[in-house]
């Protein structure tokens, strides 16, 4: 009998909690109520995408993970750790949240990397001064990272002398830097022209490859159904229909989505 | 050197210009050097009225923005040689009344910080403006990436918004620096003896008004050329990541 057969007591499986736990999301801004109760459960290594029209609700909502916005009402739970708010929605404690956003790695649809830094002081901000992490450490870090989006040769190279493709992809090393347990997308490619889109998307197909856990807002279908493992489709503000995208996108049920898809199809 | 002067008929005045007494170039340095500690300070010290009142004025409640307010349009509204009288004579006077019901004697206050104090609350007011419009002009993605990084407020202010905002606050701020200079000349009405003061002493005393107005002059010409070059490096420095403005400039 094999030693390693022998089941021992460390080895018992520890429920994992789930990287991204949403329950019951309202959000309001003033009389309109953008967020009518959305709830949502990322594992780890899963890479959500979520889809809608405009006005569905869908960037909100992944604004009120980091509470870029704040939520009116509802559950965040990180990595098992539940974000206190308070009755108003805004969060209790803002250390708490301080070192919650730093496992979360955002990257915008407006890219905004800092102006008046380069690529490289970009992508070590935050860890030297927020995470502490030794300069000459986050600068190695930061260089296998820029080379590894392709932007090895601009690290010395302010922002604003780039393409949008360029930009976006020192964004996604940016938030890689952090190391963050899960990766926030806001419409990432939006905002490019349309021959630089593939260039960012194939970033981040890798990184979806290598098992990070993702939450993707995007306008684009071919790329979440080949990306995700999980399909949310959001309507006005409540979820209209999700599953594995095999689903979502061959067999639609909703009326709603089906239309949808043809019209962005 | 002497001769060159003899033959231009100003061995007179460069005798009275000299350092050495009977020459006044002395008290003329001195006056600037005072001159250029007030204005240094109270420069510095309405940048950070400046910086806090942008920030109360950005994001605080309803009554600090009403007393900002109020402040910056009284400030700005009233000639600022009536408000030096005004501050001057009102702050020594608080001061000395709080020292006498403290039981203390009296004190006599540093012309020095006196005139900090008074151009200081003037320029605070308009570097609130200065600065408030600049950081309105950051792009709000750069504050929010910081956010949604987890920066603490204070580091953003330091790492992000001052930075960001530098390039476009620094010509409303080199205008601050010099409008400062050129206040200083004010405070002669409290009788503080910066540059102006001690020129009107020495041309007063030497009956040689042209001599000495026009060494105070080109004196106040160079504070404002040196001024020039530091600022247009500072804002190189500010403006460093954006494209220029001129066609093909990098």
């Amino acid at each position: 009998m094999p030693l390693t057969a022998a089941p021992r007591p460390s080895d018992a499986p520890v429920p994992v909690p789930p990287a991204i736990l949403v329950e019951d999301l309202h959000k309001s801004f003033g009389p309109l109520e953008v967020l009518k109760g959305v709830s949502l459960t990322a594992q780890k290594g899963d890479v959500v995408a979520i889809i809608g029209g405009s006005g569905s609700g869908k960037s909100t909502m992944l604004r009120c993970i980091n509470f870029l916005e704040t939520p009116t009402s509802g559950r965040i739970v990180v990595n098992g750790e539940e974000i206190a708010m308070r009755a108003d929605g805004s969060p209790a404690d803002r250390r708490q949240i301080e070192r919650i956003r730093t496992r979360l790695g955002m990257v915008f649809q407006a890219f905004n990397l800092w102006t008046h830094r380069t690529l490289l002081e970009n992508v070590i901000e935050v860890p030297v001064h927020v995470l502490k992490t030794p300069k000459n450490q986050a600068i190695e870090r930061a260089r296998a990272l820029l080379d590894r989006v392709g932007l090895g040769d601009k690290a010395d190279t302010f922002p604003a002398f780039l393409s949008g493709g360029q930009q976006q992809r020192a964004a996604i090393a940016r938030a890689l830097a952090v190391d963050p347990a899960v990766m926030l997308f806001d419409e990432p490619t939006s905002a490019l022209d349309p021959e630089l889109v593939g260039e960012v998307l194939s970033v981040i197909r890798d990184l979806a490859a290598e098992g990070r856990t993702m939450l993707i807002v995007t306008h684009e279908m071919k790329f979440a159904r080949e990306v995700a493992s999980h399909v949310v489709y959001l309507y006005q503000g409540r979820i209209e229909e999700e599953g594995p995208p095999e689903r979502v996108f061959g067999a639609p049920q909703s009326a709603r989505l089906k239309q949808f898809l043809q019209t962005v199809g | 050197m002497e001769a060159l002067l003899d033959t231009l008929g100003l061995a007179e005045a460069a005798s009275l210009l000299s350092l050495e007494p009977p020459g006044w170039g002395a008290n003329l340095l001195r006056g600037l050097v005072n001159s250029l500690q007030i204005a240094l300070g109270a420069f510095g010290f309405g940048l950070l009225i400046g910086l806090g009142g942008a920030y109360g004025k950005l994001y605080g409640g309803p009554l600090l923005r009403d007393l900002l307010a109020i402040y910056t349009t009284v400030i700005r509204a009233v000639p600022e040689l009536v408000l030096i009288l005004i501050l001057y004579y009102v702050g020594s006077d608080l001061i000395n009344q709080a020292a006498t019901a403290m039981g203390y004697d009296r004190v006599e206050i540093s012309g020095v910080v006196a005139g900090i104090w008074v151009l200081g609350v003037v320029q605070g007011a308009y570097a609130t403006e200065v600065l408030r419009g600049a950081i309105q002009a950051i792009p709000p993605g750069q504050l929010e990436a910081a956010r949604a990084f987890g920066m603490p407020p204070l580091m953003t202010l330091r790492r992000v918004t001052i930075p960001a905002m530098m390039g476009f606050a620094t010509p409303g701020l080199a205008n601050l620096w010099l409008i400062a200079t050129k206040d200083t000349a004010l405070l002669a009405i409290v009788g503080f003896s910066e540059l102006t003061l001690e020129t009107r002493q020495a041309a007063g005393s030497t009956r040689a008004y042209f001599t000495f107005f026009l060494a105070a002059g080109g004196l106040y010409l160079l504070i404002t050329l040196f001024s020039g070059v530091i600022f247009s490096r500072i804002e190189k420095w500010a403006r460093r990541g954006q494209p220029s403005l001129r066609e093909g400039g990098r």
